[in-house]
């Protein structure tokens, strides 16, 4: 039997697989790929959050949305120290989305236009990663998994405070209601499309289960998050923008209507409202941070020479 | 000598470990990048002590841990089966002693 059937057998066994060993070039492809595109999306995920940090209603809720967002760039680094287990430094991942070569979650490629938006993306937007990451921590490679665990335990405190504000908006003014309903049109359908092209269309996906880096379909997590979500947004009485959207007694799905998959490819492709934007923040912010990266590196080696010395 | 010290990987990877209770073992729960061993504790902190209580941290430069491998493990780790007489089950002891 050689390296590959072994491999393939310790998979099937539902064995999982550290970064010392032995595994195909192409899992370890797959994998940096997808880590890193995850990492990415958490740091780029700060961008839109940030825009509100100075405008939070109350210190409450600044300091709730302060620490969400010091959640994001942490998981951000838990990924990308998962990702270098596979043999890539995070500067070279760096690089690679400061080039604007690396991907990211589209979602985070729309912009965030009232305080509404931070209750809707909690809400939507994370709980849609959490559905993505709750599978994705039974995965086969032993670092992503255990990122992906450590990942949802977070999570879920920053989907309930997104529905928070939400239920609290939604029991609100007039004005208020009109914001939060305005939030859940924008971002239904971009939460949809966070769980990736159907899965007649996803290349990588056969793959992926095949190797059990995933454990489920782009479809079915995404029916997993719209039966899910149905409920919730009843309960604090929002309308999901979908004229289609209906309860099949036999199935227990609710089915919905098509995704525009031509906006989703147009986003992904960088043609989004604020890629650009986000693109031009992460470059600001490398550049601004060189001084402190010199300066610890300059103290470190003065403090070794002193030590040897 | 001037070099531009502007790249990330300058700082060398840590691994870091947490003790969750007193009285328990540190764990290994992930690495991260510092250049030295102060900054590392304090990136330590802030990247995997920000909400679970965590009462003790290591840093270890990742380059000073030495590993088994997958590949060579069946054969590092083969005293493991032929020793059986270091389990209990092993022994024969008459039918009806206690405690022993």
């Amino acid at each position: 039997m050689d390296r590959e059937e072994q491999f393939e057998e310790r998979i099937a066994r539902g064995e999982i697989i550290e970064p010392k060993d032995w595994m195909p070039e192409r899992y370890r492809k797959q994998l940096i790929r997808m880590i890193s595109q995850h990492a990415h999306s958490e740091v780029v995920g700060m961008l839109p959050e940030g825009n509100w940090v100075s405008r939070a209603p109350s210190l409450r809720s600044k300091k709730v949305l302060l620490a969400k967002i010091q959640d994001e760039g942490g998981h951000g680094l838990y990924l990308y120290s998962a990702a270098e287990t596979l043999g890539i430094d995070r500067s070279e991942l760096n690089q690679q989305l400061l080039e604007g070569k690396a991907k990211y979650s589209s979602v985070f490629n729309y912009p965030t236009l009232s305080w509404a938006d931070m209750g809707v993306i909690g809400w939507l937007v994370d709980g849609a990663a959490i559905v993505n990451q709750t599978m994705l921590a039974k995965g086969s490679y032993g670092p992503y998994a255990r990122a992906m665990i450590r990942i949802c335990k977070e999570e879920s405190f920053h989907k309930k405070q997104g529905y928070e504000i939400v239920a609290t908006m939604s029991k609100g003014t007039a004005a208020q209601r009109r914001q939060v309903q305005g939030a859940v049109d924008r971002y239904w359908w971009p939460s949809l499309m966070m769980f990736g092209p159907p899965d007649g269309n996803s290349p990588n996906s056969a793959e992926l289960l095949k190797w059990r880096v995933k454990r489920a379909s782009n479809d079915e997590l995404r029916q997993r998050f719209v039966n899910m979500t149905v409920s919730q947004a009843q309960a604090v009485g929002l309308t999901l923008p979908d004229p289609d959207l209906k309860h099949n007694k036999e199935s227990g799905d609710w089915e919905f209507g098509a995704i525009n998959w031509g906006e989703f490819w147009r986003v992904v492709r960088g043609n989004g409202p604020c890629n650009a934007d986000r693109m031009a923040a992460r470059r600001k912010a490398h550049e601004d941070g060189a001084w402190v990266r010199e300066a610890a590196a300059v103290h470190a080696a003065r403090k070794q020479a002193s030590a040897t010395a | 000598m001037k070099e531009k010290v502007d790249s990330l990987d300058e700082w060398a990877v840590w691994e870091v470990f947490s003790q969750l209770e007193w009285g328990k073992p540190h764990e290994h729960c992930g690495s991260l990048h510092a250049p030295d061993a102060e900054i590392a504790l304090q990136n330590a902190r802030d990247v995997y002590a920000r909400r679970f209580s965590v009462k003790s941290l290591w840093v270890v430069p990742a380059n000073a841990i030495t590993a088994t491998r997958q590949e060579d493990g069946e054969s590092f780790f083969d005293p493991q089966d032929e020793k059986i007489y270091r389990h209990p089950s092993f022994y024969k002891l008459p039918k009806g002693v206690r405690n022993i």
